[in-house]
């Protein structure tokens, strides 16, 4: 345990994913079977810890150090689990009869000895088979016999306050960097494994064979698309080519079929592999046909699909209440089928599975859960461009708000895994902008290390103040980054730890423009608005800070989500490279 | 006689007013005793100086040969007499010649222990505790929080980072003085063979630690390796210049930070740390309570740091404890770093370490 507390002690500072990935994959390899599995599930979030109270935390130091020097200390460090882990004391000598095993106790490697450490599997077994009075105890002696990297973690883990930055796609994208195979073969495989993954590791190091899946609903690796620049509509023929609406929504693949004991088997899964049916089992409940759909998951409600800010409120939650469930209805508007009563319809052109599609919905009505995307009819780029501008008036109606622009698929194109470029396009609507003045400079990490490169922007109040209403941290160019770093160490007025104010008065400041999906109503900032996917899109340097925009503006535009006024858009117009370059 | 009447606190600092000399004063005076070579310890423009060797040559160097009217030399455990007074110097294991001094007069013993630590140090004689009346201690890491790890544990996770990313230079922000050169040794224990390269603002000091016979291998500066050698470097430089543009050779770095305030998560990541490293020239909070129970001592005052949580701990143990308030000390384990670092390039006067 203290080996993979120091990982994810790392793991916390370590800012860049290749990084992660590369400290992930070293711990990996020097770290035996199953330990290392039990890591792999942890990181996952295969592994389930009992949750513990901080109150429980709480007594237990209570019970072991003197009231002043906690609150002291627990002043100073700011953060309970940390300040528990950094002061618990050396418990006192081993009297030799606290194990049951008695003489045992010397080939088991929980004991207390010397260098051996605390394996993770000792701490699960240890959650997985104590009754809920015991975890005091338990948990004690644990700690006992953690060092203060170790007790940090495990506290961060059983109080859920571990934030590390890990999905559960970069752990398997660890486990790949093991040897050849790619990222989306340890996912294909990855639905029929459990802990501690012994197989799994020992087919990515080379040295055993691929892992059975015998999962009836297996995931497969999703298509992608490129977005569209300019210079391509000049080679393609708009009538090779399919267009339908891209749903703001969550890309879904939704597998059904039967399993080995004849009872259907239903999953769904993000677009990276990761088995996601537990979040909607409204919607896993409600499908009835035989095999692979992909679509885009969405909120429907009296049949118009909710902005994503609606849909965010259903994510992430970790209890899923039946009132979530009913207030928050979900849908899959259906893109593809790749998988129809166990045939594999991959190979087939678009326009073959489209009808084979149509065919699965119109017989699956699934008590409203599924419905087709419809195509959007265009004989011209012209006259598509016209109906991405446009959604409502082309076909989407009500739902317009929804729509982030069209996606164009080849009539011909299989559906290939990964992202090839040429079949698949993604033609995304322009996004909002506003003119904002920076307010605060922050430091950034790695390569940006020395840069001032995270902004916070704001605009007017009425009052003639200026309110932040977002961070960005890119959008810019290299060169770009340089011009605003060396405007920020010339105009700061003032400084808080790594945070730099900069001047932000009506005629002397930085106005930016910034590009952002959509816009929220926010409790949590000072303006009462939250920005989608902000980015900068242009320095103003010829504005002054008093002509940038106004709150009243953004209101607006929350008032009147999808019909907004968005960046000027000529058909066919300027080059949106930028706006892509995430 | 009473302590006070032997020590007591000014705004210059302690001062003595039957020795007429003050200890550590943050601001010119007639007669100065100096620990120990820190800029927040020992300031230029005094009228006289005793401290030891290393401490007189360590301010020559950083504030020029007429840092002072007169100085005199102490040597370890050698008992001086200053206008009546018995003053002696012992080893405080802190840098380079950081000394304990031994205050003595007509039967009372006070120990100012200036910056110290117990632990193992190849860089600085070892701390010895003297016997006393009154200690008087800092208290920079008087918190039981802080426990400081095994300082080779800590150089072995920058040598293990060396080898997962040998194609990125390592950047170690380290305080100048000291901590630097103690990283230095620390990495050749482990092991490392490389030349270390290092910022401008710590040539001199650490060419004075080599020259005091403290092995150090082969440092050179960065700004004069060629760019293709500084993959899988290590690049010691003052904490304040990992933030700088001169941070900026070196293409995608690691950064590192040495330091007993890495223990402390937020700290860490206030600094932009990417790979803490907690080694602290400071007593931790286990060595203080060690400390202050070996010396024997009646009375405990605490000059600066975290002086509640360790009266506290002085009073429940059954000791008098006071804290004295004194401001301007603590500087070289700061709070974060410094924003406008110290040049790598030597400036026209000779004061290029910028420690001040």
């Amino acid at each position: 345990m203290n080996r993979f507390a120091a990982l994810l002690d790392r793991l916390a500072y370590e800012p860049r994913r290749n990084g992660k990935i590369r400290l992930i994959a070293d711990y990996f390899r020097h770290t035996p079977d199953p330990e290392r599995g039990h890591a792999l599930a942890a990181l996952t979030g295969a592994l389930s810890f009992r949750n513990a109270k901080p109150g429980l935390i709480r007594q237990l130091i209570a019970e072991r150090t003197d009231p002043v020097l906690f609150a002291l200390s627990y002043d100073y460090v700011g953060d309970l689990s940390e300040t528990v882990a950094l002061m618990w004391p050396a418990p006192p000598p081993d009297t030799g009869d606290a194990s049951d095993e008695g003489e045992a106790a010397e080939g088991d490697p929980t004991s207390r000895s010397g260098e051996r450490d605390l394996p993770l599997s000792a701490i699960v077994d240890a959650f997985s088979t104590m009754g809920r009075s015991e975890l005091p105890a338990v948990l004690a002696a644990l700690l006992d016999r953690l060092d203060e990297t170790g007790r940090w973690a495990l506290l961060k883990l059983i109080t859920g306050g571990l934030r590390i930055g890990v999905s559960a796609r970069l752990a398997k994208t660890a486990v790949a960097a093991l040897g050849e195979h790619a990222p989306d073969e340890i996912e294909l495989v990855w639905p029929g494994l459990a802990p501690p993954y012994e197989e799994l590791f020992a087919w990515a190091e080379g040295h055993g064979p691929r892992p059975e899946t015998d999962d009836p609903a297996p995931f497969r690796p999703v298509m992608l698309s490129h977005p569209i620049e300019n210079p391509d509509f000049a080679v393609l023929d708009p009538a090779d080519f399919r267009a339908e609406w891209k749903w703001d929504g969550i890309r879904i693949q939704a597998v059904r079929a039967a399993g080995a004991d004849g009872r259907p088997v239903t999953r769904l899964y993000s677009r990276t592999g990761e088995d996601i049916s537990g979040a909607f089992p409204d919607l896993a409940g409600a499908l009835a046909f035989d095999g692979a759909v992909d679509g885009e998951l969405l909120i429907l409600r009296e049949g118009r699909v909710q902005s994503f800010n609606v849909l965010q409120q259903r994510l992430n939650r970790k209890v899923v209440s039946a009132k979530l469930i009913a207030d928050y209805p979900a849908h899959i508007r259906a893109y593809d089928l790749l998988v129809e009563a166990g045939e594999d319809l991959r190979e087939l052109p678009f326009d073959a599975r489209r009808a084979r599609l149509a065919a699965l919905v119109a017989a699956h009505p699934e008590e409203g859960r599924l419905d087709l995307s419809p195509l959007v009819p265009f004989d011209s780029w012209e006259a598509l461009a016209a109906a991405r501008a446009d959604p409502a008036a082309h076909g989407a109606g009500a739902d317009a708000e929804a729509v982030e622009g069209v996606m164009l698929k080849h009539a011909d194109s299989a559906y290939l895994p990964g992202r090839p470029k040429g079949p698949w396009w993604k033609w995304k609507r322009d996004p909002h902008s506003i003119d904002a003045v920076l307010m605060y400079a922050q430091r950034g990490h790695g390569k940006r290390s020395s840069y001032y490169s995270d902004y916070t922007f704001g605009v007017w109040t009425r009052e003639g103040e200026l309110v932040p209403v977002g961070k960005a941290y890119f959008g810019f160019t290299d060169a770009e980054l340089i011009e605003i770093d060396r405007f920020v160490r010339r105009n700061t007025v003032n400084r808080f730890g790594p945070v730099r104010e900069v001047v932000h008065t009506s005629t002397e400041g930085l106005v930016l423009e910034v590009a952002f999906e959509g816009l929220a109503r926010s409790t949590r900032h000072r303006s009462g608005l939250a920005m989608r996917f902000p980015r900068i899109s242009r320095l103003r340097w010829d504005k002054p800070p008093g002509e940038a925009d106004r709150l009243e503006t953004l209101e607006a535009m929350i008032g009147d989500e999808g019909r907004a006024p968005r960046r000027p858009s000529p058909v066919l117009g300027e080059d949106r490279s930028r706006a892509e370059g995430a | 006689m009473r302590p006070e009447e032997l020590l007591h606190t000014t705004p210059q600092g302690l001062y003595s007013p039957a020795g007429d000399f003050f200890i550590d004063p943050v601001r010119a005076v007639p007669r100065a005793l100096i620990t120990h070579g820190h800029s927040d310890h020992a300031r230029p423009g005094h009228g006289a100086v005793l401290a030891t060797r290393e401490t007189l040559d360590i301010m020559a160097i950083r504030y020029g040969e007429d840092f002072t009217g007169a100085a005199q030399e102490a040597t370890y455990g050698e008992r001086v007499k200053v206008n009546g007074v018995t003053v002696t110097f012992l080893p405080a294991g802190h840098i380079l010649g950081s000394a304990q001094i031994l205050v003595e007069h007509r039967g009372c013993r006070i120990v100012a222990s200036g910056d110290y630590k117990p632990g193992a140090d190849p860089t600085a004689p070892a701390f010895e505790p003297v016997a006393c009346h009154v200690f008087i201690s800092e208290a920079t890491f008087g918190l039981p929080v802080f426990r400081h790890p095994d300082p080779a544990a800590e150089t072995e996770k920058l040598t293990a980072s060396l080898d997962l990313f040998p194609e990125r230079a390592h950047l170690v922000g380290a305080y100048p003085l000291g901590k630097a050169q103690r990283l230095m040794a620390l990495l050749r224990a482990a092991g490392h063979e490389r030349p270390i390269l290092i910022h401008g603002a710590m040539e001199r000091l650490t060419a004075y630690y080599a020259a005091r016979g403290i092995g150090l291998g082969e440092v050179r500066l960065a700004r004069e390796v060629a760019p293709a050698e500084l993959a899988g470097s290590v690049v010691i430089c003052p904490p304040g210049a990992l933030s700088d543009v001169w941070s900026r050779r070196f293409p995608d770095p690691v950064t590192a930070f040495a330091s007993g305030w890495m223990r402390i998560r937020a700290r860490a990541r206030q600094n932009g740390v990417e790979l803490p490293l907690i080694i602290s020239d400071h007593a931790d909070w286990d060595d203080l309570q060690a400390t202050i129970l070996a010396t024997g001592c009646e009375e405990l005052w605490v000059t600066h740091g975290q002086e509640d949580a360790l009266v506290h701990w002085a009073l429940l143990a059954g000791l008098r404890a006071r804290p004295l308030h004194m401001v301007g000390y603590g500087e070289e384990e700061s709070e974060s770093a410094p924003d406008t670092p110290a040049p790598d390039t030597p400036a026209p006067a000779d004061r290029e370490d910028g420690a001040s």
